[in-house]
C-alpha cells in the first residue's frame, strides 16, 4: 500500500512523576488521545489525570525537516483522586476520555473527563503583559499613594510566551456509573456524556442540569444483563446519537422523537454465527468503540477480535467486516482468565474514511484499506522504530513453520497492548498510545 | 454420574481446550448429548473461575460493571447449559448428600439474598426475596425439587482457608451491586436452546454468626457468594494451581472493608480486630499482615481526608 510505504516515528514519553508510592509508572500509563479539529493540537490523557497538550511546529525553511513535529505545548492536572465518602470508594482521576470543541477564537477549548466528572478547559496563551502601574511596583508591591506625583498609563510588553489551561466548567453530580464516552454535539452548544446505564445531554453553558436522554438501568439490577459501552453524536446531525452495547447492537436514535430516547430509530446487529459459538461469544462481541465516519453515512465498530463497518441504511449486518488478531480466538479461555479478554480497544477512522485503523497486542496496531481491502499490521515500540526510520510491516504467524521475521502467537506479550489511538483529520498523521508512551508517526510522500 | 446421550462434537478433542470456542453446533437435543468429562471439567472450571472473578472485585475502586455483567452472563449460560444436561442437579444432590456444612465449600448462586434472621439460623429449602432496598425487590418464582437442600455447593473447588464472606461488590446506595438473575422468568434467554425448562436454584447461605457478615448483607446484593468454612479433603489439583498465587490476607481485606462499607460506624482499629477475629488461619505471614494494615492507613488517610 503507497500510503503506508513510510513512516516516520517521534517519539515522546512523558516525564514520569511519582504519584503514589506503590507504582510510578502506572500513573504516566495514558489513557485517550486525541487530536483537535484542525490537527494542530494533540491532547493526551493519563492514568494520572493529567492532560498533556502538543502542537505542532509550524513549517520552517531553515529546518524543513521539523515541519510536523509535535511538541509539548501544555501540561495540567485535569482531575484528581477524589473519595465517595457514601459509598466509601475512590473515584480514579485517569481520564477517560478528551473531545476538542471546534476552535472559535484564539483559545482552544476541551472537554476531558474521569468516571464521574467532566470539564471544560480552556488553554490560551499569554504573551504580554502590562507594565507601569501606578499603584504597583514592578514586583508587585504597593506604593504609598502620597509617594506618587504623576500618572502613567499601563503599556503591554511582550514577555515570554506562557500557555495556561483554566477549568471554566465543572460537570458533576450527573453519573451513577462510570462514564465511558463523550462526544461534542455538530452544534457546539451540547454535549453527551455516556456511562454504563444512562447517556445525559448537557449544554456547554450549563453545569448544575444535564439532561438524561437515554436510560437502559432496570427496574431491578437483578434483571440488568446489558450495558452501555460507548456513544456518539452524528458529525452533521444534531439530533442524532448512536450507542453500543454489551451485547455486541447498536442503536441509532432521534433526539426530535422523544425526551427519552429510550425507543430506538435503526438498531444495527449482526446475527450470531452458531458455528463459532462458545461461553465467550458474547463477551467477544461486546463493543468497545463506535465512531461515525467523517462524511456520516457509515458507522464503525470494534469488538473483542474485529472492526465492522456499517452503513447507516442497512441495520441487520455489516457492510464490512476485518479481523483483528483472529488467532486469538482459540485462545479466549486464557485470555478470559487474564481479563484481557475485557480490553476496550478503540478505532478510528482517517479523514478521507478510506482506511480504519485499530490497536491490539504486543503493541501491534492494524490498518485496513476499505478501497484496496489490504491491511497491515505495524509496531510501536522503539527498539524497531528508529527516527525517520520506515516502519516495517509486521506479521503474526499462526501455526506451522514460522518464517524469520514472523511471531507467534504464543510470544505475544498481552501486557503491551494499543487501546487508544488517532488520526490526524486531513493528512496522514497517527498518534499511538502503548502504555505509558506516545508515537506519532506520519506519511512522507515524496 | 453423567446423563447419556450422543457425543457433543469436538467434545474429545484432548489439546484444544473445549471452552475455547470449539464446540458443536448447539442444536442438538439436551437429551441426546453426553458431557466427556474433558469438557465439563473445563466448563466448571470456567464456572468457577467465572465467580472468582465476580467475587474479588477491586476494593477501593467502584468494580467495572460491564465487566461483571459480561461475566454474570458467562455464569448464567454455564449454569442453563449445566441445568440442561442434568449436570446441576447431579452436583446439588451430591452436596447435599454430603451434608456437615462445617466442612463443605458452600458457593452459593444467588438470585435473591434473603437476610431474615430466620434464614440465618438454619437452612431451609425455600428461596427467600430479596431484601428491600431502595430498588424494591423481586420476588421470583423458583422450581424446586422436593427434598434438594436449597444449596449448591462446588466440591472441587480447593478451598482457601481464610473466611470469604459476602460481597462481590461494595454496593452503593444506588444499588450499584447488582444481583444477577439466574434464569429469566419470561425465557428471554437467548442463550437458551430449545430446553425451555426454567429451573432456577435459589441459593441460600449458610448462616453465619458473624456479625459483619450479618450487616454487610442488609442493604446489598449479592452474586455468587463464596463461603469457604473448612479444607475440603480432596483437594482438585487443577484448581489448586488456580487459587495458589491468591493471597489469602486478600480475602481478609475482602471482608474488612465489606465490614466497613456496611457497618461505617467502626473504627480502623475495630476492622483490626475483626480481621484477626474472622480469619482464624489466615495471616500466617506477618508481612501480609503489614501489608494489610497498610491498606488501611492507606485508605484512613483517604476518608481522613489527608
Amino acid at each position: 500500500m503507497k500510503c503506508f510505504s513510510r513512516y516516520l516515528p517521534y517519539l515522546f514519553r512523558p516525564p514520569s512523576t511519582i504519584l503514589s508510592s506503590t507504582c510510578h509508572t502506572e500513573a504516566d500509563i495514558i489513557s485517550t488521545v486525541e487530536f483537535n479539529s484542525t490537527g494542530e493540537l494533540l491532547a493526551t490523557g493519563d492514568k494520572g489525570g493529567r492532560v498533556v497538550v502538543f502542537q505542532r511546529e509550524q513549517e520552517s525553511k531553515t529546518q524543513p525537516h521539523r515541519r510536523g513535529e509535535y511538541n509539548v505545548y501544555s501540561t495540567f492536572q485535569s482531575h484528581e483522586p477524589e473519595f465517595d465518602y457514601l459509598k466509601s470508594l475512590e473515584i480514579e482521576e485517569k481520564i477517560n476520555k478528551i473531545k476538542w470543541l471546534p476552535q472559535q477564537n484564539a483559545a482552544y477549548f476541551l472537554l476531558s473527563t474521569n468516571d464521574k466528572t467532566v470539564k471544560l478547559w480552556k488553554i490560551s496563551e499569554r504573551d504580554k503583559r502590562p507594565e507601569g502601574y501606578n499603584l504597583k511596583d514592578e514586583d508587585g508591591r504597593f506604593r504609598d499613594p502620597s509617594t506618587i506625583t504623576s500618572l502613567r498609563v499601563p503599556v503591554l510588553q511582550p514577555m515570554d510566551l506562557m500557555v495556561e489551561a483554566t477549568a471554566r466548567r465543572v460537570f458533576s453530580n450527573a453519573h451513577t456509573y462510570h462514564i465511558n464516552s463523550i462526544s461534542v454535539n455538530s452544534d457546539l452548544q451540547t454535549f453527551i456524556s455516556t456511562d454504563d446505564l444512562r447517556v445525559n445531554l448537557w449544554n456547554l453553558e450549563i453545569t448544575d442540569r444535564s439532561f438524561n436522554i437515554v436510560d437502559i438501568k432496570p427496574a431491578n439490577m437483578e434483571e440488568l444483563t446489558e450495558v452501555i459501552t460507548s456513544a456518539e453524536f452524528h458529525p452533521q446531525q444534531c439530533h442524532t446519537f448512536a450507542y453500543s452495547s454489551s451485547k455486541g447492537s447498536i442503536r441509532l436514535c432521534d433526539m426530535r422523537q422523544a425526551a427519552l430516547c429510550d425507543k430506538h430509530c435503526k438498531y444495527f446487529e449482526e446475527p450470531e454465527d452458531p458455528s463459532t459459538r462458545s461461553f465467550f461469544s458474547e463477551i467477544i462481541s461486546s463493543i468497545s468503540d463506535v465512531k461515525f465516519s467523517h462524511n456520516g453515512r457509515y458507522l464503525m465498530t470494534r469488538d473483542y477480535l474485529t472492526v465492522k463497518v456499517w452503513d447507516l441504511q442497512m441495520e441487520n449486518k455489516p457492510l464490512e467486516t476485518y479481523q483483528v488478531h483472529d488467532y486469538l480466538r482459540g485462545k479466549l479461555c486464557s485470555l478470559y482468565e487474564n481479563d484481557c479478554i475485557f480490553d476496550k480497544f478503540e478505532c478510528v477512522w482517517n479523514g478521507s474514511d478510506s482506511v480504519i485503523m485499530t490497536g491490539s497486542y504486543n503493541n501491534f496496531f492494524r490498518m485496513f484499506d476499505r478501497n484496496t481491502k489490504r491491511d497491515v499490521t505495524l509496531e510501536a515500540s522503539r527498539e524497531n522504530s528508529k527516527p525517520r526510520a520506515i516502519l516495517k510491516p509486521r506479521k503474526v504467524c499462526v501455526g506451522g513453520k514460522r518464517r524469520k521475521d514472523e511471531i507467534s502467537v504464543d510470544s505475544l506479550d498481552f501486557s503491551k497492548k494499543i487501546l487508544h489511538t488517532t488520526w490526524h483529520p486531513h493528512e496522514n498523521i497517527i498518534a499511538v498510545a502503548a502504555t505509558n508512551n506516545l508515537y506519532i508517526f506520519q506519511d512522507k510522500v515524496n | 454420574m453423567f446423563p447419556k446421550g450422543t457425543k457433543r462434537k469436538f467434545s474429545d478433542s484432548g489439546e484444544e481446550p473445549v471452552c475455547s470456542g470449539d464446540q458443536g453446533p448447539s442444536a442438538s437435543p439436551a437429551a441426546a448429548r453426553t458431557l466427556s468429562s474433558s469438557y465439563s471439567l473445563q466448563r466448571q472450571s470456567l464456572l468457577d473461575m467465572s465467580l472468582i472473578k465476580l467475587q474479588l472485585c477491586h476494593m477501593l475502586v467502584e468494580p467495572n460493571l460491564c465487566r461483571s455483567v459480561l461475566i454474570a452472563n458467562t455464569v448464567r449460560q454455564i449454569q442453563e447449559e449445566m441445568t440442561q444436561d442434568g449436570t446441576w442437579q447431579i452436583m446439588t444432590q451430591a452436596l447435599a448428600a454430603a451434608q456437615c456444612p462445617a466442612d463443605r465449600l458452600v458457593a452459593t448462586e444467588v438470585l435473591c439474598r434473603q437476610t431474615d434472621a430466620a434464614a440465618q439460623a438454619g437452612q431451609s429449602p425455600k428461596p427467600f426475596p430479596v431484601s428491600g432496598l431502595e430498588e424494591g425487590y423481586h420476588s421470583e418464582e423458583v422450581v424446586m425439587d422436593g427434598d434438594v437442600e436449597a444449596e449448591v455447593t462446588m466440591s472441587s473447588l480447593s478451598p482457601v482457608s481464610p473466611q470469604l464472606s459476602s460481597a462481590s461488590y461494595l454496593p452503593g446506595p444506588f444499588g450499584m451491586a447488582p444481583c444477577w438473575e439466574e434464569e429469566e422468568e419470561d425465557g428471554d434467554c437467548e442463550e437458551d436452546e430449545e430446553e425451555d425448562s426454567e429451573e432456577s436454584v435459589s441459593e441460600e447461605e449458610e448462616s453465619e454468626p458473624d456479625h459483619l457478615r450479618a450487616d454487610s448483607r442488609t442493604g446489598e446484593q449479592v452474586f455468587g457468594t463464596f463461603e469457604i468454612k473448612h479444607p475440603a479433603p480432596p483437594p482438585d489439583p487443577a484448581l489448586e494451581e488456580l487459587f495458589s498465587d491468591v493471597d489469602p490476607s486478600y480475602y481478609d481485606l475482602d471482608t474488612v472493608l465489606t465490614g466497613m462499607q456496611s457497618t461505617p460506624k467502626m473504627g480502623p482499629y475495630d476492622l483490626l480486630e475483626s480481621l484477626s477475629s474472622h480469619a482464624p488461619t489466615a495471616l500466617s505471614s506477618s508481612s501480609s499482615c503489614r501489608s494489610d494494615l497498610n491498606e488501611l492507613d492507606h485508605i484512613m488517610e483517604i476518608i481522613v481526608g489527608s
